[in-house]
């Protein structure tokens, strides 16, 4: 079974506030300058903050922002974030891969950035039953 | 990059308790754009069945950042922190975290490895709370990356 897909938008003043909610103050999510200096296109959003939004997706298709009991995913490529008012966007779409006897739901998850994946082996496990 | 693959298994003493408020559960949820009232409104988190407000899946990082500190900043290590990427991550809850926890983390080096010129390394924090109660499991995979 697939769920209805998510579009989060991310704009440089999402990863600002990330920054600041999460400690995560590397450069390479607010400076230009810094972030090209390292070899990137400019600056990217923290994998963490993907993360987030992700798991957002997750517990909005659960219904219950407590279900999750496993989430994992591998960082495949960096998500750009332009610095304008649109940013960027990340959609993220999943299958049910199994549900299990005790009330467990596995998902597969896909995310990508303008066509692109992001997230590889992205997964979680949902309770489904209260 | 080379890291010392004699690492693996290597414990790291459990850091200071980190105070879960729920102040800074309101406020990471706001920046994920998590507007449920969980996380925002104790009495819609005690509905639930929770203490207080509930953090979203991926606030453990919060938490662990110390602990992770600890690891990448091991002089002995070595790591060269301004070519680390991140590589993998993942949460095993055995509960969510709720404001008023006190949590301590733990972490143990479970991989290193070199290929290709770039350094792995996966560590493991288990987060629990000060009386012992295991909360979650987050393991991370960093990549160092070997000069071009």
């Amino acid at each position: 079974m697939e769920l209805p897909a998510k579009t989060f938008q991310v704009t440089r003043a999402d990863l600002v506030r990330y920054a600041g909610a999460s400690g995560d103050f590397n450069p390479i999510h607010w400076s230009d300058r810094f972030a090209t200096k390292v070899g990137l296109p400019g600056v990217i959003a923290h994998g963490m903050f993907t993360m987030a939004l992700v798991g957002r997706a997750i517990t909005e298709w659960a219904g219950a922002p407590d279900a999750v009991v496993d989430y994992n995913v591998r960082f495949t490529r960096p998500v750009v974030v332009p610095d304008d008012d649109q940013g960027t966007e990340i959609e993220v779409t999943a299958v049910v891969r199994e549900v299990t006897e005790d009330g467990l739901t596995r998902l597969e998850v896909t995310a990508t950035c303008l066509g692109e994946k992001v997230l590889s082996q992205a997964r979680a496990t949902i309770r489904t039953a209260r | 990059m080379s890291l010392d693959p004699s690492f693996v298994g290597r414990t790291y003493p459990p850091t200071a308790p980190y105070q879960v408020g729920r102040e800074k559960i309101r406020e990471f949820a706001t920046a994920i754009g998590a507007t449920d009232p969980v996380h925002h409104d104790p009495a819609a988190a005690q509905a639930l069945g929770h203490p207080d407000v509930v953090a979203p899946p991926t606030f453990p990082v919060v938490v662990t950042m110390a602990a992770s500190r600890q690891i990448v900043e091991d002089p002995a290590l070595g790591v060269d922190y301004s070519r680390v990427v991140h590589g993998d991550q993942r949460f095993a809850y055995t509960r969510p975290v709720v404001a008023g926890d006190e949590l301590v983390c733990a972490s143990t080096i479970e991989d290193v490895s070199t290929r290709g010129g770039h350094g792995f390394l996966t560590t493991r924090t288990d987060v629990s709370t000060v009386a012992g109660e295991p909360v979650v499991a987050v393991w991370s995979k960093i990549v160092v990356r070997g000069e071009a």
